[in-house]
């Protein structure tokens, strides 16, 4: 019998510190698709009742860490943290996608500097505040970004794009650094 | 060029990708006729000015949605949910 090691996606890849920035890989536990049926209503109560965590609207995050909940898409949250009740799927299609992606948290000083370089969406302070997220694209790939802190991002893209991403980070982090 | 995605808000162009004019919504009936399928399906308009053809918000929220614009200026006059404009039609 072959013993299989499980391996995370950016294993061998992080952590990196580059300047003042550093990208961890995260643990975000199990990750869920949840795709509301009808108007939502019954979906965000039974969200609310079951993990006690808001349903997320366009653009935004709910929770905390090791419980989150992110707009992910039109019609569609991903549940972060906790096994879905089995409640959610009498108001939603409930999906599996924790092996699905590569998260990634990138924090410091010069985040906002670094995603500027690789993002066309404006995440200065100002503009993209604690609990925001975004679908948008990280180069050219589909990504999933949430501003979990003062300097520090939430970075989801697919699992199969992990070493491209930490590529892109690396580039950016190393440019970012170098203007001092 | 920037396009406001009505559920995103304004993002840069390279998020989206271009369908081709809106009228692929109003699918004809299936018993229509050869004329009107035909125009369906090749016959487009080529305006110099206002059109409205379809994009859908790949690099984002995956919606799709009917932009209005101008060819000569390139302006973007307005944008809906591709859903709301069917539905609007029908």
């Amino acid at each position: 019998m072959v013993e299989l090691k499980a391996q995370t996606p950016c294993a061998g890849l992080l952590p990196m510190t580059i300047g003042s920035v550093t990208v961890v890989e995260a643990d975000l536990g199990v990750l869920t698709s949840l795709s509301p049926v009808g108007d939502g209503k019954d979906f965000a109560a039974a969200l609310k009742a079951a993990h006690g965590l808001g349903a997320p609207k366009p653009g935004r995050a709910t929770g905390r860490d090791g419980q989150r909940c992110l707009w992910f898409a039109r019609s569609e949250v991903l549940l972060a943290g906790p096994v879905p009740d089995k409640t959610l799927e009498a108001h939603a299609a409930v999906v599996d996608q924790s092996d699905g992606w590569a998260c990634v948290t990138l924090s410091g000083a010069g985040a906002v500097d670094v995603l500027a370089r690789l993002v066309p969406v404006d995440f200065r302070e100002s503009i993209f505040k604690r609990g925001h997220t975004a679908r948008t694209l990280v180069q050219h790939m589909s990504a999933s970004i949430t501003r979990t802190g003062a300097d520090t991002f939430l970075i989801l893209v697919f699992r199969s794009m992990a070493g491209t991403l930490v590529h892109e980070l690396k580039v950016a982090m190393e440019a970012v650094a170098s203007r001092g | 060029m920037r396009i406001e995605c009505p559920i995103c808000g304004s993002r840069e162009r390279r998020e989206f990708y271009y369908q081709g004019a809106d009228g692929m919504i109003a699918r004809p009936d299936p018993d229509a006729g050869g004329e009107v399928w035909h125009a369906y399906l090749h016959l487009r308009d080529n305006p110099a000015g206002e059109t409205r053809d379809l994009w859908y918000h790949e690099g984002g929220c995956g919606a799709w949605i009917v932009v209005t614009r101008n060819t000569v200026t390139h302006e973007v006059l307005g944008t809906r949910l591709a859903s709301d404009a069917r539905e609007a039609a029908s």
